[in-house]
């Protein structure tokens, strides 16, 4: 019971490690996921085959696999940066392709007269994807999108084997030093269950504030 | 008749795969003139409706509104669609905006025009309609009729050219069509070029200068009023019209 009082720092570390993970791997996610929605449903067709390209690379990749690609394969052409910058990389374009494909099958419950009718008032593709059909995706995408970022804390585990502070990886110091196993996974759990509810409140907020307003 | 062209279609055809669905269309609709589109379903007429504005693509033939053919893609197209109105038989008003920010959301966005004075002439064309005192309502809290008059605002906020009508009347119960014909009517006489396709024969006949039947992907006949309904040339329309002035 004490393992979290005595070790209340290596918590706080690995917790905030985690949480900095996962908001700044969110951010990259939500706006790479909009962009490739975006590209998906662009009349140019060399945007669309990007967009299908990425979400077919990404989403099909185990991610300790991009992992190791990330953080192996990019130093090798030039481009060193810190671990939790090369961590925060792959967690994000990994779960941008979740979010690309939910946005999208949010743009799709969009009734097509919707776009039809902004285009034909001379709205260009990107007014008519920002200002009438995104708003109305919006509110059908709040909770599949919320379940992506919830998996995407989860996920942020795997960054603890390629030595990024995280909260998971706080288990191997305390099991060192002799704690129970049982209670050092009862509150690295803790601390997961703080994040991952945190989100869904979040989601539920905006599931209140936007998802039935029609 | 057409004196001075501002629609004109020459020579165009569409497929949607196998099945060609325009043929060899030729039309050309002068500045303040209605023309009725009429004919069976299936025969091109709404794709037609949509092509002029590049809803629809082509395969070929040319299509040029005041002197301009259609641009393919891009900001150009965007502007030219500006100058065409269109009025959708499922209205289509954005469902998440009010009946005001739905009339002058393309003001703002498209013409740049300030939103102040944006609102101001929406809220001239909604009195004009007669809804000024749903502005502030969202799409689905008013009834068909009521919303195709909104979606008729809308498109003529922008102060287009011309307006493009497909089966504006189509899916209102019937009580309700004579509210949005009359809007109709009063453009027509306004002086308004006009493409509309309508199973409204009623309106044929009283606001159109000429109207075109379709069977097939082709153009009938394209006549006035008076001449096709009194005295149709083809076999297909009279049988067209026997069929639906009978009931």
């Amino acid at each position: 019971m004490n393992v979290l009082t005595d070790n209340f720092s290596d918590y706080g570390a690995g917790f905030l490690g985690t949480l900095e993970l996962t908001v700044y791997a969110s951010l990259l996610a939500l706006a790479l996921g909009f962009l490739m929605a975006s590209f998906r449903v662009a009349p140019v067709g060399s945007l669309r085959i990007f967009g299908t390209v990425w979400v077919a690379v990404l989403r099909n990749t185990p991610l300790t696999l991009l992992f190791f690609a990330v953080l192996l394969g990019l130093p090798r052409f030039g481009l060193v940066l810190p671990f939790e910058v090369f961590a925060v990389l792959a967690l994000g374009c990994y779960t941008s392709a979740f979010i690309c494909e939910a946005l999208r099958s949010g743009i799709n419950t969009v009734p097509r007269g919707q776009g039809e009718a902004a285009r034909s008032l001379g709205m260009t593709f990107g007014q008519t994807l920002s200002l009438v059909v995104l708003p109305q995706a919006f509110r059908s995408v709040i909770p599949p999108v919320g379940s992506t970022l919830i998996a995407l804390a989860k996920n942020s585990a795997i960054a603890g084997a390629f030595s990024v502070t995280e909260l998971l990886g706080t288990y191997k110091t305390l099991n060192e030093l002799g704690y129970s196993i049982i209670w050092t996974f009862v509150w690295i759990a803790v601390g997961y269950l703080v994040i991952t509810l945190a989100i869904s409140a979040v989601f539920h907020a905006l599931e209140r504030r936007w998802g039935v307003a029609r | 008749m057409a004196v001075d062209p501002l629609i004109e279609l020459r020579n165009v055809n569409k497929y949607y795969g196998e099945l060609h669905v325009l043929r060899d269309i030729d039309l050309t609709v002068g500045k303040g003139e209605v023309v009725v589109v009429i004919g069976p379903s299936g025969s091109g007429k709404s794709t037609l409706c949509r092509t002029i504005n590049r809803l629809e693509t082509i395969e070929s033939g040319t299509i040029t509104l005041d002197g301009r053919p259609l641009p393919a893609e891009g900001k150009a197209l965007a502007r030219l669609r500006a100058e065409v109105g269109m009025v959708f038989q499922s209205f289509n008003l954005f469902a998440h905006k009010t009946v005001l920010q739905n009339v002058s959301l393309a003001q703002v966005k498209v013409r740049r025009r300030r939103q102040e004075e944006a609102d101001r002439r929406s809220r001239e064309l909604l009195d004009r309609v007669g809804l000024l005192n749903q502005a502030g309502k969202y799409p689905a809290q008013l009834s068909g009729g009521q919303q195709q008059r909104v979606a008729i605002a809308r498109a003529l906020a922008m102060e287009p050219k011309a307006m493009l009508f497909d089966e504006p009347t189509s899916a209102l119960d019937p009580e309700m069509i004579n509210e949005v014909l009359e809007v109709m009517r009063q453009l027509a006489r306004e002086g308004m070029t006009m493409v509309v396709v309508t199973h409204e024969m009623g309106f044929a006949r009283a606001s159109a200068n000429r109207v075109v039947f379709m069977a097939d992907g082709r153009i009938v006949e394209d006549r006035s009023p008076d001449e096709f309904f009194t005295h149709p040339r083809s076999d297909r329309a009279k049988d067209f019209l026997s069929k639906i002035l009978k009931h």
